[in-house]
């Protein structure tokens, strides 16, 4: 049996250490949902290194920390083709101080998101259209009472995002420019972390999200992240989040993402700057 | 009187023809020997690659080495004249893929590091063979 489960290892190994078919961080880091991306945002490639008739994956792990708050995620995500990517993360929010404060019934939320990307058509960096893809992502908040008392309508959801990227080779003084641009069509609170919908505006809406980088060479990247929020909840605002990052893809199976967010007031609790680490492992 | 016109015409006219090649790319490579360097540093990396070595099997590497220096040096704004076959042509019957592509970029990338050219100059080559894809792949 172990014999069996080492060669069916090593079969998988040698098939998914075949997909390298892309360029070294084309395949990006992993997004706080999962999918392929950046920080805050996803980008339209897909995860890992495959191109067509190649699969590609990932496995990650981030955490935020802003002193009141801190954000766990690890997941996992899949694509073939070039294609359609698979990607599955969950979220844990250590409520920290305000759990403390407040003396709130837990102590942290969390929540799976299930994901989908397709890609639509473009490349990120030959084609003459930049690629766009179109993605779906589920969410299923787990600890929905302190969501509830606070406002929030729903417990689970499921939004969409159209994304856009495109490398210029020599872009920036002849360094490689990344644009990122993507519009997102949700009613998520906080990512999905406080519900969905609320008690001030129960719909969906229409939130710009986007991303600029320059490669200095094909292992480093400095960056900056925007993400619109929607504002859905009556007991605090939401804000809209920004990073600065610096990507560092030593190899086509490491990344690591170091980056400084500004997530302005979460659940009544302002100026959350905080600091953004993400290992992502790719096969 | 008549004469320095006609000269300075004359000059003028032949500036208008030949408009100075803008070379900075092809010193940017080191010149001749930077782009001969380059591309055999390349197809030294090839044919240690096994994704993409199998391709080159059947290949004239003499006159591929030569063909493409040509190749990079016109491409670079250098002084020479890209004689071999087109695009298309030269890989018919190939089936390259998308992977096969940006193996022999990743290839060409490790060269130049080799060479010490510098990330834009780099860049500004690939920019130049990039367009050249859609020409190579999947013929």
């Amino acid at each position: 049996m172990m014999r069996m489960l080492s060669l069916l290892g090593l079969g998988l190994f040698s098939c998914l250490s075949l997909a390298d078919g892309r360029l070294l961080a084309t395949g990006g880091a992993s997004s706080l949902e999962g999918a392929a991306g950046g920080g805050i945002t996803p980008w339209a490639v897909l995860s890992g290194y495959g191109e067509r008739g190649e699969w590609g994956a990932d496995v990650f792990a981030t955490r935020v920390e802003t002193g009141d708050y801190r954000l766990d995620v690890a997941g996992v995500a899949a694509s073939f083709d070039n294609r359609i990517e698979l990607s599955y993360a969950r979220q844990r929010f250590d409520l920290g101080n305000l759990a403390r404060n407040l003396n709130l019934p837990e102590n942290s939320l969390s929540q799976d998101i299930f994901g989908l990307k397709l890609r639509l058509f473009g490349d990120l960096i030959y084609d003459r259209l930049p690629q766009v893809s179109l993605g779906l992502q589920h969410k299923r908040q787990r600890d929905f009472l302190i969501p509830s008392l606070v406002g929030a309508q729903r417990r689970k959801d499921t939004e969409g995002y159209l994304s856009a990227s495109r490398l210029i080779l020599g872009g920036a003084f002849g360094y490689n420019l990344l644009l990122n641009g993507g519009l997102r069509y949700s009613r998520a609170n906080e990512l999905g972390l406080l519900g969905f919908g609320g008690d001030r505006r129960d719909r969906h809406s229409v939130l710009k999200e986007g991303s600029i980088a320059v490669l200095f060479n094909p292992h480093w990247a400095l960056g900056v992240e925007y993400r619109e929020k929607p504002d859905n909840l009556s007991f605090a605002g939401e804000s809209d989040w920004a990073d600065l990052f610096v990507g560092y893809f030593p190899n086509k199976h490491l990344a690591v993402v170091l980056a400084y967010a500004r997530l302005g007031e979460i659940a009544s609790l302002e100026n959350q700057d905080g600091v953004y680490l993400s290992i992502q492992g790719s096969f | 009187m008549r004469l320095p016109i006609i000269a300075l015409l004359l000059a003028l006219s032949a500036c208008a023809q030949q408009p100075p090649r803008d070379d900075s790319l092809y010193r940017a490579l080191g010149d001749q020997a930077g782009i001969e360097a380059v591309v055999e540093g390349m197809l030294l990396k090839i044919a240690a690659d096994p994704r993409i070595v199998h391709h080159f099997e059947d290949v004239d590497i003499q006159r591929l080495r030569d063909k493409l220096v040509e190749q990079f040096c016109m491409e670079a704004g250098g002084p020479c004249t890209y004689s071999g076959d087109s695009m298309e042509e030269s890989h018919t019957g190939l089936n390259l893929t998308p992977s096969d592509f940006n193996a022999l970029v990743e290839n060409l990338q490790a060269a130049m590091t080799e060479q010490g050219i510098a990330i834009p100059a780099q860049n500004r080559l690939l920019a130049r063979l990039a367009p050249m894809r859609g020409q190579i792949i999947d013929r």
